[in-house]
């Protein structure tokens, strides 16, 4: 296997922290998040602590100014807490929420809302898809207009994760409706704003997160909430989303091959017939096909990975890993549920829930439709 | 305050150990290694104290080859200023490493000695004593609770006992050696990793030391437990009765 891309001693220390916070502070609590609904928000504290939420960010707001390697080997011992849902929430808030906002953001909206996201003390949430536009994201409505040094904001926005626990929300809005792709921007409204509401979703899978609908009815911000330059947040979220699909990417994978080896020790203890399953051939057949698919993912996770610790574009690696990782996480989900017989289709069953969290990873982020027409574009049709 | 915290590179308690054919040692091949838990806990209280009274200095030191580094660096990451490793590539025993500590105090001159009461590799239970015994220092094994007295100077040690818990209290310097419900070890935070790139890790050829290193216990054999057979159901209590007396001759 590719460990190579975190092979150092560093790695491993960091690897031991997070699996050991995994292991005590997330994985007994897993299905206690899926009843509430939500992660304890308390625990991003201890994350904050243990240097989760700032790997790759400058160490000038707290960050720990590391490469994609860390960010991997964290989403891959997070994959242990048994609970997509949470990772999911995690997720948002270290990779999908606050690059932007690391990146294009000034001095004083990184020292008011990044440093306490780094710590912990402030959770975010990405506000881009709406009611009518999902992965087409240049058809959202949402207006933000300039009245003196505020933006006023009203509109809408749906499937929004960390809904309930966010303190901010990075939110994509439409600044300019006649400059097309230059008319939007990225602007944190804090989620205290009079004005602003939320309605939890019920969701078939991922429950240990809280997804929602967004209301911003004349919503009062200051403009210099603008992350980076008004007119830019298309293209700046555009950024942000790469991120997102490779942090979705390692997350689904890592869970994955949890799940073949939850389903591997399942099949050595389960007897049919006076033997186990895993001594029959057809479990062996169909737990070695997809053994092969997972490594095959997981060596172009890390491709992606590898490019990204170079900060070389990946966008299209990162699309095509998407595609093949959400397809063969639903096969791997599938063909465990199916090895674990009833007790695979009850909801104590990590088969069971990875059958409908793994549904999601096709979706989410762009869905694979949208990225095949981005890829066929970058392959020269 | 300065606090020396000896700490052991042992393979992960979690792993399971097989062991070589010839009976020499265990396979160490794709073992993982980390620090000794009663180690860990010792060094976890040194922070405290260090944390709790500001200023002290934990020095941390292993004996063994250049890879318990490894672990220095996690002590490191978890808080503590600086390391040694003394450099062996042999098995040491107890009273060999009590020697190496005890020239280690002579040089660096700490007020408190914090280990752990045993390794999980050999379970000896004897390097804190032995080393109390050489520097003629008192000595607290199986910490419970550690606490100073307002001036630093006496330090006042709960131990854990056969049916209670004793009480014991001197002046220091002295050893402490750490018993398991002593405190829950932190985790190495990130920002802690980065921080232990930076700090001194000192490495000392064993023989610079001037110990004599020469083994005086001598391992044999290593032999795995006997694995159990499977158990036997029996029809009636009579039947089991006459087994005890016959087969198991229990009775």
């Amino acid at each position: 296997m590719s460990s190579e891309i975190y092979a150092s001693p560093d790695h491993e220390a960091f690897r031991a922290a997070v699996r050991r916070f995994v292991e005590d502070e997330l994985a007994p609590r897993a299905r206690e998040f899926d009843a509430n609904g939500k992660i304890d928000k308390s625990l991003y504290r201890k994350m904050g602590e243990l240097g989760m939420l700032g790997i790759r960010y400058d160490p000038r707001w707290g960050g720990a100014g590391l490469d994609w390697s860390y960010t991997t080997v964290m989403f891959e011992e997070l994959a242990r807490a048994d609970n997509a849902g949470v990772t999911m929430g995690i997720s948002v808030h270290t990779d999908m929420a606050t690059p932007s906002l690391h990146q294009f953001g000034s001095d004083e909206l990184r020292e008011r809302w990044l440093v306490p996201a780094i710590k912990g003390e402030l959770v975010s949430a990405i506000g881009v898809t709406e009611p009518d536009a999902g992965s087409d994201v240049a058809g959202i409505k949402t207006r933000a207009v300039r009245d003196g040094d505020d933006w006023v904001i009203n509109g809408s926005k749906i499937y929004i994760t960390n809904a309930a626990t966010a303190d901010f929300i990075c939110l994509l809005a439409v600044t300019d409706p006649s400059a097309g792709y230059g008319g939007f921007s990225q602007i944190i409204v804090p989620t205290d704003a009079k004005g602003f509401s939320y309605q939890l979703l019920d969701k078939i899978g991922n429950r240990g997160s809280d997804t929602g609908l967004l209301f911003f009815e004349d919503v009062r911000v200051p403009v210099t909430n603008t992350i980076g330059d008004v007119g830019r947040g298309f293209q700046q979220q555009m950024m942000q989303f790469q991120d997102e699909r490779l942090v979705a990417c390692v997350s689904s994978n890592a869970a994955s091959l949890a799940l073949w080896e939850k389903t591997r020790t399942w099949c050595h203890e389960r007897k049919l017939f006076g033997k186990t399953l895993a001594k029959m051939q057809v479990t062996q057949f169909k737990m070695v096909e997809l053994m092969a698919r997972l490594t095959a993912d997981r060596e172009l996770v890390h491709a992606c990975v590898r490019k990204r610790m170079r900060n070389e574009d990946a966008t299209l690696e990162i699309s095509m890993a998407k595609l093949l990782v959400g397809r063969t996480c639903r096969v791997v989900a599938d063909e465990c549920i199916q090895l674990h017989g009833g007790f695979g289709y009850m909801t104590e069953s990590a088969a069971g829930r990875a059958f409908v969290d793994s549904r999601l990873i096709s979706i989410g982020g762009g869905a694979d439709e949208v990225m095949i027409q981005y890829m066929a574009k970058m392959l020269g049709f | 305050m300065k606090i020396l915290v000896p700490i052991k590179r042992v393979p992960d308690p979690q792993t399971n150990i097989s062991v070589k054919g010839d009976g020499t040692g265990i396979v160490t091949d794709n073992v993982k290694f980390v620090i000794n838990p009663f180690c860990e806990i010792a060094l976890e209280e040194a922070l405290r104290i260090k944390e709790q009274q500001g200023g002290a200095e934990v020095v941390l030191v292993s004996i063994g080859q250049k890879v318990a580094q490894e672990q220095l660096r996690t002590g490191l990451a978890m808080g503590a200023d600086r390391a040694i490793l003394v450099l062996s590539d042999d098995e040491l025993d107890a009273a060999t490493t009590a020697a190496l500590l005890a020239k280690l105090v002579d040089q660096e001159k700490p007020e408190l000695v914090l280990a752990g009461k045993q390794a999980i590799d050999d379970d000896a239970n004897q390097t804190g004593q032995i080393l109390a015994s050489m520097l003629d220092w008192p000595q607290a094994t199986f910490a419970s609770k550690v606490e100073f007295s307002g001036d630093k100077k006496d330090v006042t040690v709960t131990r854990e006992v056969d049916g209670g818990l004793e009480t014991v209290a001197f002046t220091l310097p002295g050893v402490i050696t750490t018993d398991l419900r002593l405190n829950e070890p932190r985790y190495a935070s990130l920002p802690g990793i980065m921080k232990a790139r930076k700090k001194e890790l000192k490495e000392i050829p064993l023989a610079e030391l001037g110990v004599d290193a020469k083994p005086r216990v001598k391992t044999h054999k290593v032999s795995p437990p006997p694995k159990r057979a499977a158990g036997r159901k029996v029809e009636t209590v009579q039947e089991l009765v006459n087994l005890l007396h016959t087969e198991a001759k229990l009775i």
